[in-house]
């Protein structure tokens, strides 16, 4: 029950946020309340999980063998809490954003925000991949208004890319693979060990994984990539919660369930396509990495960065061995951290000096020091140095890729960790030890304070994150281990 | 004892009562009976399917003459099917044509429609309910007859010439379905369906029944606008009246496509058909044609309506595509979505009709910021948009796997990807309208337009929670449909 309420909770609070639409204060108090009141609630499931509990229930079924319903394992577990501990952070980063960016129809974008954060609950804790499908593609159309929020043709033609490369890939690849794999085996359910051993042969589960990974468009393998950057039209708030944690973990969370519970780890060792997805996987984290580099806009590049970080998670899962699947599930907590945070800052630059070039950041560290060592703290973890986060989850995907011998795969995170420095690193050191330029449209670069203090809030509870997570990575860690000893 | 004549009285009623529509000279009295009779259709149609559902067939002798002598009325699960889609449509449709039709047409002309699409229902229910071949030839001259006024009745002139040439399309259709009727008499010497089938095998090997069969297969076709014998449609459906096109899509093309059913499964039997024949090949290629090919044109379209109508073509190619399979999965696929294509276009063109009432104007270059005026209509065409592109919880989702999944298990993947990727050019084409109406900017006169009136709301939305609640709850309709699609195989196969 709790499960359900979990899902329905954020998906009903728009019939209330537009209802108060008049009074913004109280308006704002019903997306704190429901984010805080669903943390709350996905907390109170964690306790029987950890203990083995897999509490489930069923709600319909509209094709005999194909059921709408939900349950509870570690992984969802550990995303739902995930994503419902940072929507809390976001709706106090929102409610600063939105309202010194003067931003409008603020209604519909906390409207829309709750019924995405629905719908990654609703992917969380699906009990079969028919009902994660269906609030997959939920969340794309939850979230084109959100990106599309501008409303101007740069919206528009952002919003067009989002869409189509998403719906695109879900409904000609995913679907197609899903279909197939039900008229193979008559179930979708996840179960522990797979449903497609015994069933298909070497060649046919080449071609469905192929499927899979390349119709899970959210996980943004090349060449299906560059939604992501379009989507970064939206507001910074949606780009940090969605298009950083939600909606790309979403993409990969999908891609380590289909891993787990659909062909089971011990079957995708098996299958020829899995090596040579694990190429496409590393191409795309170095060249993703490689554009980042050029990148002057902090957003995009950010977002290049996901691309590349994201396909970690991906060429990790693919090893199939239970350590990196360890890695990958740890991975999917730490870089959200860290990427949120960055966001964060980019959007706190944005509002508060009005710009999006880095460039233009020269020396902004000496008037934005908060904002800036926030930004630092995320940058070391996304190259994963300690004592941040992003180390123990590079710990991991190391000993991973190690355990499975595949050598490849180690000097690839080498090398685009060393690209993740050459990124991140002269944003730093410019902030902080560069001159402010002088800007004839701002003035001599002193117009500017610190970002507002719910923003700054939202920044400092996430940076800390990156770091508690360091020192204290058992709860993840414990969930994930769960995971990797389950499918042993 | 009423009961018992149900089959019967299904299309009297009906039929009786359209002459009375044009004695009632106050324009609201005709609309309040004959949306009176078509719910009182809906409430027998209901029983029918109800009773067909619980006995198993039924078959009911027209003034007691015993078959084969005299006309029989033979309703099994299939054709249950088909009568539920016509009194649904024909139930929801009417409370909305009032204010619609006040709007686009003269108000010496209602009593005239009333009549008209009184007499198509009675048409359109008595091909689907007759087992009777020539019966049915007489029932589709009525229901085509009647639906050529009925689009002529369209607000500018040009819907004039498209019904004349609907006229003349769908002439040479009947015409063609009645050679092959007269062909098929010839050699039989009997006309009804049921005795046919039994007769058929005998002189199945002969000229004749093999152009019988051509002209009929080719008559239909026309009939239910298969590609390329389509160019009648995309006038047709976009000079009518807004409430003319909404029950036109959904049900006179349907009819079509059951007409294909009953001759390819029930008179001529599946191995003839598919194996002697090779009808199968045929559609395929047809069906895969259709599908790309009126999607991209509908793309293209400036007018929503006759992009719609495009998009109808479409979707008639997906239907042929699950009949060419021949298989109980193809079949039972193509039954399902004549019902959900029926309840998605039905719910756009109504769409499209409130548009029209406020805006006078269904072009998309006048749509501009119009979801700013019409938040209802617009969410209704959203969502129908989004049952016709087939996303999960709405009916067009339950229809597409359907087909995808009969498609692969014969092992034809390359159209499995055709019917997915033509999905995505639905996409394109609802996309183009939800741009419009929610991004561009609105025109000057765009403030005085004000949200459709209720009474057409209501009925558009009905039709909308159809589909979601198909898309959640799909085991009824997919139970009708598997039994109507076994019915029509499983009396062929010996």
């Amino acid at each position: 029950m709790t499960v359900l309420t979990c899902v329905a909770l954020p998906l009903l609070a728009p019939a209330l946020i537009t209802a108060l639409h008049r009074w913004p204060n109280p308006r704002e108090a019903v997306t704190l309340l429901t984010s805080a009141g669903l943390f709350l609630l996905v907390t109170s499931l964690l306790g029987n999980v950890l203990n083995g509990a897999r509490p489930a229930i069923n709600l319909a079924e509209p094709l005999p063998g194909l059921k709408i319903g939900f349950e509870v394992e570690p992984l969802g577990m550990l995303f739902a809490l995930l994503a419902s501990f940072l929507w809390m952070v976001t709706s106090v980063y929102s409610i600063g954003y939105m309202r010194s960016h003067r931003e409008w129809r603020q209604t519909s974008y906390y409207s829309y925000f709750a019924v995405a954060l629905g719908s990654v609950m609703g992917i969380a804790f699906a009990g079969n991949l028919f009902t994660l499908f269906i609030f997959y593609e939920l969340l794309t159309l939850s979230t084109y208004p959100l990106v599309t929020h501008a409303g101007d043709d740069a919206a528009r033609e952002g919003g067009r890319i989002y869409l189509g490369y998403l719906l695109g890939t879900s409904v000609v690849l995913l679907l197609l693979a899903l279909v197939w794999t039900w008229s193979l085996t008559g179930t979708l359910d996840f179960r522990a060990g797979g449903i497609l051993e015994d069933v298909v042969t070497p060649a046919t589960a080449s071609i469905l994984l192929v499927l899979f990974i390349f119709g899970i468009g959210k996980a943004a393998v090349m060449p299906f990539h560059l939604w992501l950057p379009s989507a970064m039209v939206a507001p910074t708030p949606v780009s940090a919660l969605l298009h950083a944690v939600a909606v790309v973990k979403a993409g990969v969370f999908t891609v380590l369930k289909v891993a787990i519970y659909i062909f089971g780890i011990d079957f995708l060792a098996t299958v020829p396509a899995t090596q040579w997805l694990m190429y496409v996987a590393a191409a795309t984290i170095l060249l993703a990495a490689l554009v980042a580099l050029r990148q002057d806009n902090l957003k995009l590049r950010l977002a290049w960065s996901t691309i590349s970080q994201l396909s970690y998670i991906v060429l990790c899962t693919l090893l199939v061995t239970p350590l990196g699947i360890v890695g990958s599930t740890l991975h999917i907590v730490m870089h959200a951290f860290a990427k949120i945070t960055l966001f964060f800052c980019a959007g706190a630059i944005l509002i508060t000096t009005h710009k999006t070039r880095i460039s233009e950041m020269d020396g902004i560290g000496r008037r934005m020091p908060w904002t800036m060592a926030a930004f630092t703290v995320g940058a070391l973890s996304m190259i994963g140095v300690p004592p941040t986060g992003g180390f123990i989850s590079k710990w991991y995907i190391l000993l991973g890729a190690i355990d499975a011998q595949q050598m490849f795969a180690v000097g690839i995170i080498i090398v685009s960790t060393l690209l993740n420095a050459a990124y991140f690193l002269p944003i730093v050191y410019a902030a902080f030890f560069r001159p402010p330029k002088f800007n004839p449209e701002y003035g001599h670069a002193a117009a500017h304070a610190e970002a507002p203090f719910a923003v700054l809030l939202a920044i400092t509870v996430t940076a800390l994150g990156t770091v508690v997570l360091f020192f204290f990575p058992d709860l993840p860690l414990d969930l994930a281990l769960q995971l990797g000893g389950g499918s042993k | 004892m009423l009961l018992a004549n149900l089959p019967a009285l299904q299309v009297v009623i009906p039929l009786v009562s359209a002459p009375v529509c044009l004695l009632l000279r106050n324009p609201r009295h005709a609309w309040a009976w004959s949306t009176l009779v078509s719910w009182l259709v809906l409430a027998m149609a209901l029983l029918l399917v109800q009773r067909v559902s619980v006995d198993g067939t039924i078959s009911y002798a027209i003034g007691a003459w015993a078959t084969p002598w005299g006309i029989e009325y033979r309703i099994d699960m299939a054709g249950a099917l088909m009568i539920l889609i016509i009194a649904t449509i024909g139930a929801v449709v009417m409370p909305y044509a009032w204010r619609s039709i006040q709007h686009e047409l003269h108000k010496k002309h209602t009593g005239l429609f009333y009549t008209c699409y009184l007499l198509c229902l009675t048409g359109l229910l008595g091909i689907v309910v007759t087992g009777d071949a020539f019966n049915l030839f007489v029932f589709l001259e009525i229901s085509s007859l009647s639906s050529y006024v009925l689009i002529s009745l369209g607000s500018t002139r040009r819907a004039l010439t498209a019904a004349y040439q609907y006229l003349v399309m769908g002439t040479i259709g009947a015409t063609f379905i009645l050679i092959g009727i007269g062909l098929l008499y010839m050699m039989t010497g009997t006309l009804n369906m049921q005795d046919i089938s039994q007769r058929l095998p005998e002189v199945a090997d002969t000229r004749t029944i093999r152009v019988a069969f051509a002209f009929v297969t080719v008559g239909v076709s026309i009939k239910l606008a298969l590609f390329p014998l389509h160019i009648w449609l995309p006038n047709a459906y976009t000079f009518a009246p807004s409430v003319v096109t909404a029950f036109i899509a959904a049900t006179a093309t349907k009819v079509g496509v059951y007409v294909l059913l009953r001759f390819f499964f029930t008179v001529f039997g599946i191995h003839f058909s598919f194996n002697s024949m090779h009808v199968g090949e045929i559609l395929m290629l047809l069906a895969v044609a259709a599908i790309l090919v009126a999607s991209l044109v509908a793309i293209f379209q400036n007018n929503v309506k006759r992009m719609l109508a495009y998009s109808s073509v479409a979707q008639i190619g997906y239907i042929i595509l699950g009949i060419s399979l021949a298989t109980s999965d193809g079949v039972t696929a193509s039954m399902l979505h004549l019902f959900n294509h029926a309840l998605i276009k039905c719910a756009l063109f109504l769409a499209m009709g409130c548009i029209f009432l406020r805006l006078g104007s269904v072009e998309l270059k006048d749509m501009n910021g119009l979801a700013r005026q019409m938040p209802w209509t617009m969410a209704a065409f959203v969502a129908g948009g989004l049952s016709l592109v087939g996303l999960p919880l709405t009916a067009g989702f339950i229809s597409k796997w359907y087909l995808v999944s009969a498609v692969l298990v014969d092992g034809y993947w390359p159209l499995a990807v055709l019917v997915l990727v033509s999905s995505l050019l639905a996409l394109m084409y609802i996309w183009r309208v939800v741009e419009a109406a929610y991004f561009h900017v609105p025109g000057a006169a765009m403030h005085r337009v004000r949200e459709a009136p209720a009474s057409m709301l209501v009925p558009t939305w009905l039709l909308i929670g159809a589909n979601l609640y198909v898309g959640i709850n799909a085991s009824l309709i997919t139970t009708i449909a598997r039994q109507g699609a076994n019915a029509l195989i499983g009396q062929a196969t010996p």
